[in-house]
């Protein structure tokens, strides 16, 4: 045996005996580790639920996004040589990518089309087709939608400018002000949830008083004396992240089954259900470690002072 | 061995526990020290093994200066040097068998190793019969022996006890005696604070007096010096 394999050998020994050691101790502070795990519990399922909307919305928010196209009505008074010099002074534009043009005909099948069953009763306008012929823009920029739009309004035969922007801001000022009041509510929870822990640590040590004593003077490392605390800590994290994610699995599961069926079609979409949900999991289980070490970190550092 | 060059101890409160001790203490020694209450035996020992730090002076044990060296290695230091007080610091939960396997355990020693060492002391210590009962089931001096086994497991070069015989009756205190006595024949040094007159009249050995943080006396095969 080689004195590296010797060393991995008692590392893994080591890391045993730390771990029955925590186990131990979570044992024996029975209602404050129930408390502890309680509290990481809630706070991760409001996490969780926070997270999977805020995510949703943005993905929503995206699409849309880069899928903003300016529509500029022409007006019918335009001939095709008016059509043709417009055109190019759209594409002069600085911050235009494309012009496209679209004749009236090709707008009523589309709306026919977007319309389904309903749409039917428009054919009858295709003989006299009440629609405009239309342009569509598109910036190099989805922010640049609005100034450009606002310089084609100007132009002579525009007689409509239509952009999906306005939605497109809006939802992103609602994702913004969740996301604030959101990221607030969810500060404080994490907080009480450390709190719990790093109390229910500071209990342990105080019950291993003696067995610290001990091991400082018999020489321990400070290390060695510290890992069944952070242990500990990481475990009540966690194991308050099971019935989050489990939770949030389920709801999502069904919530998923519900609302794609009723997208489908729609160029917008929400999460698929894999892989999302994995990253969701990884989220928690990693805030709930986190919240745990951290907790634990409080209280070593408070309490066990070398 | 153990070496103190003009020594002071300050505590935060402004009281001076060390005020200018030198000593030196060689390899293989068995000393007593004696002296009143509250004259800084206690600080004394609590220096060597770096429970306290001098505020001016050098320490020096088995070479390494204490001054210098760093907070993350004191662990190191304590694996050479062995405590036993007073009150016997036993976990009530663990077996006298665990009691002394914990010294070794918490040091990442080898199983199979800590199993032989701890049978071998328990045995030194004669208490191989009774490894697998709880400290509540035995009297002050087993108690006091399961300590010095777990103090020894490691074979230290250095013993330092305070008071060791201070809880306990005058005939357990002789087996005590005793058993410091063999492990000193085995070549450990032991530096030993006492309030017990009869055992440092007559195991002799040598006695360094402290009074009010000073050496007042050192002297080889000394006496106790006080009415107790
Ligand atoms: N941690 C401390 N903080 C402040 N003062 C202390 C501390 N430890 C000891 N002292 C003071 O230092 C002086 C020496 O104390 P020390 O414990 O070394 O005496 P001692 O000789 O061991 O006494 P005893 O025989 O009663 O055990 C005393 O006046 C004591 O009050
Ligand atoms: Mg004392």
């Amino acid at each position: 045996m080689t004195s590296s394999e010797v060393n991995t050998d008692m590392k893994a020994r080591t890391l045993r005996r730390h771990m029955k050691e925590s186990m131990k101790n979570l044992g024996r502070n029975g209602w404050m580790t129930f408390a502890s795990v309680s509290a990481v519990t809630v706070t991760l399922i409001l996490v969780g639920v926070f997270f999977v909307i805020m995510m949703n919305l943005n993905q929503v928010a995206t699409t849309i996004e880069e899928d903003v196209e300016i529509r500029v009505h022409i007006d019918l008074a335009a001939t095709e040589e008016d059509q043709k010099v417009m055109k190019e002074k759209i594409e002069k534009l600085a911050r235009v990518e494309s012009v496209e043009f679209s004749p009236k005909e090709a707008e009523l099948d589309g709306l026919i089309d977007s319309l389904g069953e309903e749409g039917e009763a428009f054919k009858l306008f295709e003989q006299d087709n009440p629609l405009n012929d239309v342009f569509i823009v598109k910036t190099k920029n989805p922010q640049d939608t609005m100034t450009v739009a606002k310089e084609i309004e100007k132009m002579e035969y525009a007689s409509k400018v239509k952009y999906g922007q306005d939605m497109v801001e809006n939802l992103f000022d609602f994702i913004n002000v969740s996301r604030n009041v959101g990221i607030v509510l969810i500060i404080g929870l994490l907080f009480t949830a450390m709190f719990l822990i790093s109390n229910t640590i500071k209990i342990t040590i105080i019950a291993r008083k003696r067995e610290i004593e001990i091991m400082r003077l018999v020489g321990a490392t400070n290390s060695f004396i510290r890992w069944p605390f952070f242990l500990e800590g990481l475990m009540l994290g966690v194991l308050g992240a099971i019935i989050p994610i489990v939770l949030i699995s389920f709801l999502y599961h069904y919530a998923y089954g519900y609302i794609a069926p009723r997208l489908e079609g729609h160029f917008i979409q929400i999460l698929e259900f894999n892989p999302f949900i994995y990253q969701v999991a990884a989220v928690l289980i990693l805030l709930g470690a986190l919240i745990g070490v951290w907790g634990s970190l409080m209280s070593v550092r408070k309490f066990l002072k070398v | 061995m153990i070496d103190m060059q003009d020594v002071f101890k300050k505590y935060p409160n402004g009281v001076v526990a060390a005020n200018g001790i030198n000593v030196h203490i060689a390899q293989g020694e068995f000393v007593y020290v004696v002296g009143p209450s509250g004259a800084g035996k206690s600080t004394f020992i609590k220096m060597m093994y770096r429970e306290e730090k001098p505020t001016q002076g050098t320490i020096t044990i088995n070479g390494i200066d204490l001054g210098k060296l760093k907070d993350s290695k004191v662990p190191l230091l304590r694996r050479n040097i062995g405590v036993v007080f007073q009150d016997f610091k036993l976990l009530p939960t663990l077996t006298v068998y665990e009691n002394v396997a914990f010294a070794l355990e918490v040091i990442e020693e080898e199983p199979k190793k800590i199993k032989k060492r701890v049978m071998e002391t328990l045995d030194l210590v004669n208490l191989k019969h009774k490894a697998r009962m709880l400290p509540t089931e035995l009297s002050g001096g087993e108690q006091q022996r399961v300590s010095i086994a777990r103090s020894i497991v490691n074979s230290p070069k250095v013993m330092i006890a305070d008071e060791p015989t201070g809880n306990l009756d005058p005939e357990t205190s002789w087996d005590i005696m005793n058993l410091f006595d063999e492990i000193n024949n085995r070549g450990t040094t032991i530096v030993m604070a006492t309030h017990n007159r009869d055992i440092v009249n007559t195991m002799r050995h040598r006695v360094i007096a402290i009074e009010g943080g000073q050496i007042i006396r050192d002297e080889q095969r000394g006496e106790y010096g006080y009415e107790s």
